[in-house]
Parts: structure tokens; C-alpha cells; sequence
């Protein structure tokens, strides 16, 4: 039973595809698997934005949306009947092809990354040699689309917005590689099904995630401010800031068109946090040996939802940061941090089991961070400010 | 010879002759990157999915952006007024015509069909990583410092300016 309900889609699956002939099972399993991945994950873009702007509200001491359906659930429903109906406008001296197609590019190379992301056990739609590498490619092809759309809308908001975005992605994009290498290091390979394998078993009642080592506890805080820059969410939304560039690269897009980037966003957020659950948290497997007979996608799906909660506590907590604060910190403490992290992860490697790697590799971690904080706060001023012209 | 290769060439072949030939530098290098996405296609389509994907990565990903940033940066991004072809347009095509002849030469030259191959080679990512820190650990190194050497150059040329300013 227990076993059921874990491979209950798998199952579904296989029974689906049963009433087919023979010829056409692998095209019409492939075609469920992804039929299943392209309403899934909209369907969650859709209670995100109701749970995102309730969220919110209550960190401002709001109520937020409660007007559409009970508790305002049935907003994302009119939401989208709204911009399907709304004009579609394109600026005239707008580029009309490459304004088109920006907003489809980044779709299709945003959804493309979940087909390597295990949702559960047996539960990944290609098991790639290369599936990092994959998701890797996918997520950098987002880039193109990003800038297309900021420089085809003939407007200057767009086109810093644009260059912003490409600038900051380029840039944590790096972190963002680095701080997976070192589970690839560890895990020894790049199939996200292995690493997730990698990760299984228990000691007592405590799995074996890599978060749970000092070098993994590094690796995922670094992995999670680049996912936090990579999709552009608040603290890191300067490409998109509302109060200084209206909306950034997607100020010129109006009905669906900026439906499709608002999804396309959301759905970077899902597959980045998906990835970041596969690397460091274990994937689709429980969090304690005790929950194991709960089945594994729901797993996946909690931890998912759970780094979404994160980011939406985040945009509510922090204020934005500026550009040059933004660069300085990718390049100055984090790339560093995360390089080092890569050297521990070897060391961690290589110094075999025991208690002594658990002190060394946290001792040299520690120290560098303490180090690295007080170097780059060495010049600045704390305490009260003076402005010169505002007293 | 399947209909995907031919599909799959058409496209890359069009996506480098937009690329010579459209006006606007934003949209040949749009027209680029539709090339080297159709290029790292062909890669997948031969089974080599290390190459693809990290042609898609490190082209699509970072030369495809550094070629737009350029352009933006520099305002090249408006059409010139007289024409977009340069003087020296006979010695481009010289030039350009001799690297096909040699690799042309190159590729004909070369055995047409492996013997005793099988229908898929199986290298994986783990091969490459082994045979890239075991026998081709020098050029890895060499190709690493050349890297850092170029990244430190780049970062003084970029700090030259700055000393004057200041």
C-alpha cells in the first residue's frame, strides 16, 4: 500500500499508456510525463501568486486578496481571464519579431529544466548522464530571452532593466555553477537521479543530505543567494525595481505576453528551488527514517514549497540592494567563499571519515567567513549617519 | 542521413548566413546565437551530450551575451550610414575561403566511416572528466593559466582607466 501510494503517478502512468498499441507507448508516455510537468507546475505558479500577495499582506499588516472566491482563492483564476481579454500592445517602434518571440524563449527554456529535476522516486522525465549540464544550458539560454525582450521594446527602462538583468545573471550564474560542483565532487556524478541516490540512507533517524555537512551547509547558503539573484527576486529584483525603472525589461509587454514572463518567473523560482532541493536536500527523500512510509513526491513538492515560502519571507524582510553593492558582494565575498568551499569539499574528500575532517573543514570555513566579513567591513562607517545636506 | 540532421542543418546554416548578411548587429547576433543553438543540436543528435550542452552553456550562455554587450556597449547597435561592408571585403573573402578549403580538406581526408562502430558510442561525462585530469592534464593546465593570465589582463586594462579619474 505504502509502495502504492508512493509510485501512484508512475502507476498511473503505465495504466494510461496500457490502452495504447504498442507502438505508440514510449511517444505517449513521454507525451503524459510532460503533459503532467506543463499543468503541474502552472497550477502551482497559480496558488503561488495568491499565497505570495497573502503572504505579503500579512507581513505589512495587511489582508490581502479576499474578494475573488473563499479567502481569495479564485484570484489567479480572474487574474488570468484579465490579461487573456487585455490588448495586447506593441510599441511602434518596437522590433515586433524579436518582441514576439522573447517571451516564448523564456517559456520554453524555463519548463525544458524540469525535465531533468526528480520529482519523486521513478519520477524524472529524462534520466540524463549530463542532467546539471542540462539544466545548466537551459537556465543560460534565459539570458537571450531576457535581453531580447529589453531591447526590442525601443524603451530606455527596458534596456537598463535589460542590461541589469543580464549583468546580475552573468554574474551569480558563476556561484551558481561553483557551489553545485562541489556536490557533483562529492556525489560524483552529474545525473540529478544519482546525486538524489547519493544522498538516501539514514544514520539513527538523520538522513544524509549534504546540507548536513559543513561544506554543504556552505555550498546551499551560497546556492541560495545566486537562486535568490538568478531569478531576480527581492533582495536582488534591481533588474525589474519598480521605483526606478517601472518594470524593468518587461515594461513594454502587456496581456498575455506579460502573463507568459510573469509565469516564466515563477517557474524559474520552481525549478531553481527544485534543483536546490535535489543538490542539498536530499531530493524526494524524507527528513527523518521515521517518515519514510510518506510517499516521496510529496516529499519533493514540501521542500519546494518550502524554499518558495523562504523566498516570499525574504521579499518581504529585506530591502533591495544597490548595483554596485550587488556586484561587490557576487564577486567579492561570495565567488571567493564559494571557491574556497570547492577546496574543503576536496579536503572533506580526501581526509576520509571520522570527526577529524567534521572540525577541520568547519574551523577553515568559519575563519574565512569572520575573515572575509571584517576585511570587506574594515573601511566601512557603522554607527549614526550624517547627511550633509539633509539636516 | 535523417530528416532531424538535415532539419537541423538547414537551420544552422540560415541562422550563420542571417548572421553575414542582416543589417541590424543585434539581429545577426541573435541570428548567431540561432546557429550555435543549431550546432549544439547537431552535437545531441550525434549522441554527444557532454559537447551539447556545454556548447549551448558556454555559447548561448556567455559568447552570445558578451557579443551583445559588446555591441551595446560600444553603439554599434545603430545601422552606419554608409553601408554595412567593410573596404577590405576581398581579402575577408580570401581569407575565409582558404579556412574552408582547409578544412574542407581536413574532412575529406578524414575515413568516412569507423570500422567496427558501434551505433552508439558509449562515452559518458565520467570518461571525459577521467581522460580530462589523466592524459590531457597538461593542456587542461595550460589552457587554466592562459585563462587567468587573459582574466588578469582584462581586469588591468579595465583599472588603467580608473587610475586617471581618480
Amino acid at each position: 500500500m505504502i509502495d502504492k501510494m508512493d509510485q501512484i503517478f508512475v502507476l498511473l502512468q503505465h495504466w494510461l499508456v496500457a490502452f495504447l498499441p504498442l507502438s505508440l507507448q514510449p511517444v505517449a508516455s513521454v507525451l503524459l510525463a510532460v503533459v503532467a510537468i506543463v499543468c503541474v507546475f502552472p497550477g502551482l505558479f497559480a496558488l503561488t501568486t495568491v499565497f505570495e500577495r497573502k503572504g505579503l499582506a500579512r507581513i505589512q499588516n495587511r489582508i490581502g486578496p479576499n474578494r475573488v472566491g473563499p479567502f481569495g482563492l479564485f484570484q489567479p483564476v480572474a487574474d488570468g481571464i484579465k490579461s487573456l481579454t487585455k490588448e495586447d500592445i506593441v510599441p511602434s517602434s518596437a522590433n515586433a519579431p524579436v518582441h514576439f518571440l522573447a517571451p516564448i524563449v523564456l517559456v520554453v527554456a524555463v519548463f525544458m529544466g524540469f525535465a531533468v529535476l526528480p520529482m519523486g522516486r521513478n519520477m524524472v522525465l529524462v534520466d540524463m548522464d549530463a542532467g546539471l549540464l542540462f539544466y545548466f544550458a537551459m537556465g543560460a539560454s534565459t539570458e537571450v530571452s531576457v535581453f531580447m525582450a529589453g531591447w526590442s521594446s525601443r524603451n530606455k527602462y527596458s534596456l537598463l532593466g535589460a542590461m541589469r538583468a543580464v549583468a546580475q545573471m552573468i554574474s551569480y550564474e558563476v556561484v551558481l555553477l561553483l557551489s553545485s560542483v562541489s556536490v557533483v565532487m562529492i556525489a560524483g556524478s552529474l545525473s540529478l537521479t544519482k546525486i538524489v541516490a547519493a544522498q538516501s540512507g539514514y544514520t539513527g533517524y538523520f538522513p544524509h543530505w549534504y546540507i548536513f555537512t559543513p561544506w554543504g551547509l556552505v555550498g546551499f547558503i551560497m546556492y541560495a543567494i545566486a537562486a535568490t539573484a538568478e531569478t531576480n527576486r527581492s533582495p536582488f529584483d534591481l533588474p525589474e525595481g519598480e521605483s526606478e525603472l517601472v518594470a524593468g525589461y518587461h515594461t513594454e509587454y502587456s496581456g498575455f505576453k506579460f502573463a507568459l514572463f510573469f509565469l516564466g518567473e515563477y517557474l524559474a523560482m520552481f525549478s531553481i528551488s527544485g534543483l536546490g532541493t535535489t543538490l542539498f536536500l536530499g531530493g524526494w527523500s524524507a527528513p527523518f527514517s521515521f517518515f519514510t512510509f510518506i510517499p516521496s513526491w510529496f516529499w519533493f513538492f514540501a521542500k519546494l514549497m518550502m524554499s518558495i515560502f523562504v523566498f516570499i519571507w525574504m521579499r518581504g524582510t529585506l530591502p533591495r540592494l544597490r548595483q554596485d553593492q550587488l556586484m561587490n558582494f557576487a564577486w567579492k565575498f561570495v565567488l571567493p567563499l564559494t571557491l574556497l568551499n570547492l577546496m574543503v569539499t576536496a579536503l572533506w574528500r580526501f581526509m576520509g571519515e571520522g570527526w577529524a575532517r567534521w572540525g577541520v573543514c568547519s574551523a577553515i570555513l568559519i575563519a574565512a567567513y569572520i575573515l572575509m566579513g571584517r576585511v570587506g567591513m574594515y573601511k566601512e562607517h557603522f554607527g549614526p549617519r550624517r547627511y550633509r545636506y539633509a539636516e | 542521413m535523417s530528416p532531424v540532421f538535415y532539419l537541423v542543418s538547414a537551420m544552422t546554416v540560415a541562422g550563420a548566413l542571417a548572421a553575414v548578411l542582416l543589417k541590424p548587429l543585434v539581429h545577426c547576433a541573435l541570428a548567431v546565437t540561432v546557429a550555435f543553438a543549431g550546432l549544439a543540436f547537431l552535437f545531441l543528435s550525434l549522441d554527444a551530450q557532454f559537447a551539447g550542452f556545454a556548447q549551448i552553456l558556454v555559447y548561448i550562455g556567455a559568447v552570445a551575451i558578451l557579443i551583445v554587450f559588446a555591441i551595446l556597449l560600444t553603439k554599434g547597435s545603430e545601422l552606419p550610414r554608409d553601408g554595412v561592408f567593410s573596404r577590405s571585403w576581398l581579402a575577408g573573402v580570401v581569407i575565409s575561403a582558404a579556412v574552408f578549403a582547409a578544412l574542407g580538406w581536413a574532412i575529406l581526408r578524414s575515413a568516412w566511416t569507423l570500422p567496427h562502430e558501434t551505433a552508439v558510442p558509449a562515452v559518458t561525462v565520467h570518461d571525459i572528466g577521467v581522460a580530462l585530469v589523466d592524459r590531457y592534464v597538461l593542456p587542461l593546465e595550460i589552457v587554466a593559466l592562459l585563462l587567468t593570465a587573459a582574466t588578469i589582463g582584462a581586469v588591468i586594462v579595465a583599472m588603467h582607466e580608473k587610475e586617471g579619474v581618480k
